[in-house]
């Protein structure tokens, strides 16, 4: 079977638009929550999440502007980042390929066309809507710009699509049906209707978001694009790219149970099932990056699954969206590339904002500030509404 | 104005459309707890207590002891709506 590997990683998010900031922000555990600014936020209960300010859509034509939704954008900017530092450049051909998680794929494109047609009485809306919203949407434009013309499709599963679309890129170049995959995801669901919709389910935090934290009050939800490039080892080693880690490993299960309140069963068959398909065992994980969302129900549950998977004293755990917020169907994307940083800078990125250890919540919760150690293998865990699990497994090149 | 009455009548049969119970079945001192209430009916029942009294509740369903608005049985329910709609 054709070993993976990372060569090139690219973020917007809003710590930083690009990976040398966001690795900044980090390894000095800065969090990027604060008060939301967009187009009647002051008509929400929730006013904080974890934006990305002073985007500049400028750095595409009027052309494009109107035919890309932010949540292209993002991927695109993304993409950008993660092809230049894998050394790659288009058109990448029919052996290359993008797969792409989204959870709201172009929500503010439908909030736009609905405002003009329900709220300000208009009778049309702008012909490119439909393109502009279509989950499919940033795959395609990513392929688009850059020639990948193999398996291109979206995924979406809520707050677990990035790691079901990183694990089916790794498991497209392992079956042979490409070389190159562009894979990761992108969420741009802060707006005035998708904070709506998340109030209505009571659990947002107010203020903070405090992953596994006595006193935490719900997730933040944040926006952002993660890409990572995935390519066959071979391929990598015979154009001599660089190699920044290697995905080693993928599992996916449903909890087939309730809708939203999460099952340790089936979380901890998603980390076993990862750890096998890696050929890892428990004991040489030296880091988790955490769903851990913050909320009451997560952190306790993804708790009671570390512990069944890894005994008595699970390695040192992380949640990342105290930082970049709760990127939903990109967070996994984010996620990665946070364990990327723990893998080749020996440097576990934090879990900030936290304030007591919660007794039901024992884990070495790597808390407030980043802490050095030497990590051959790492996890990063998704857990999404639906009761959809996806695990990955990355080790150290 | 509201009074207690249908506050009251109006919290049991909320509580109990969401319980699959006729309102008879769901008692003015009831427990919510007891009741067998999961934690997407508690978040609906309070969607509907907000629509039909006009009010904004403030529960956050990370806060297991609720500081803000105490969900714990009829009784502090139908005192919790009472407290909103005077404040508004």
């Amino acid at each position: 079977m054709r070993r993976v590997v990372i060569t090139g990683i690219g973020t917007v998010n809003a710590l930083a638009l690009d990976v040398p900031g966001t690795f900044a922000a980090f390894r000095d555990g800065r969090t990027a929550i604060g008060p939301l600014g967009f187009r009647d936020a002051e008509r929400l209960t929730i006013r904080v999440g974890a934006e990305i300010r002073d985007w500049d859509e400028g750095r595409f034509t009027p052309s494009e502007q109107a035919l890309y939704d932010r949540v292209t954008q993002y991927a695109l900017v993304a993409g950008a980042e993660a092809l230049a530092m894998a050394g790659l450049v288009g058109p990448l051909g029919p052996r290359a390929g993008v797969i792409l998680g989204t959870a709201a794929g172009g929500i503010r494109t439908w909030e736009d066309s609905y405002r003009a047609v329900f709220a300000e009485g208009k009778n049309r809306v702008p012909p490119l809507v439909v393109p502009r919203l279509m989950h499919n949407a940033a795959a395609s434009h990513l392929s688009i710009r850059h020639g990948a013309g193999g398996p291109v499709l979206s995924v979406s599963s809520a707050c677990a699509s990035a790691n079901h679309a990183l694990g089916l890129a790794l498991q497209q170049i392992r079956a042979g049906a490409a070389d190159v995959m562009l894979a990761g995801g992108s969420e741009a669901m802060l707006c005035f209707g998708g904070v709506k919709a998340w109030e209505g389910l009571r659990v947002l935090s107010p203020d903070m978001c405090r992953p596994f934290s006595l006193g935490r009050k719900g997730m933040v939800i944040g926006d952002g694009a993660g890409v990572l490039v995935l390519e066959a080892e071979d391929h990598a080693r015979a154009r001599g790219a660089p190699v920044l880690a290697e995905l080693a490993g993928f599992g996916m299960t449903a909890d087939a149970g309730d809708i939203v309140a999460p099952d340790p069963e089936g979380a901890a068959r998603a980390m076993r099932a990862a750890l096998a398909d890696a050929g890892l065992g428990p004991q040489e994980v030296g880091y988790v990056n955490a769903h851990g969302t913050g909320t009451l129900l997560n952190d306790r549950s993804e708790t009671r699954a570390l512990r069944a998977v890894f005994g008595e004293a699970p390695p040192p755990v992380s949640s990342t969206k105290a930082m970049h917020g709760h990127a939903i169907g990109a967070t996994g994307a984010l996620e990665a590339i946070a364990c990327v940083m723990a893998l080749r800078e020996g440097l576990l990125p934090p879990t900030v904002g936290f304030q007591a250890p919660d007794p039901d919540c024992a884990l070495d919760v790597v808390a407030n500030v980043a802490r050095p150690a030497r990590v051959e293998a790492a996890l990063s865990n998704a857990f999404a509404f639906g009761g959809l699990n996806a695990v990955l497994a990355l080790r150290r090149a | 104005m509201t009074d207690r009455a249908e506050i009251e009548a109006a919290v049991i049969e909320i509580l109990a459309r969401q319980l699959l119970l006729p309102p008879g079945e769901v008692a003015p001192e009831a427990r919510v707890e007891d009741l067998g209430l999961d934690s997407l009916g508690k978040v609906e029942a309070i969607f509907a207590l907000e629509e039909r009294f006009d009010i904004s509740v403030p529960f956050n369903a990370n806060e297991p002891d609720q500081p803000d608005f105490d969900f714990s049985s009829v009784p502090s329910i139908v005192a919790g709506v009472e407290r909103l709609i005077a404040a508004t």
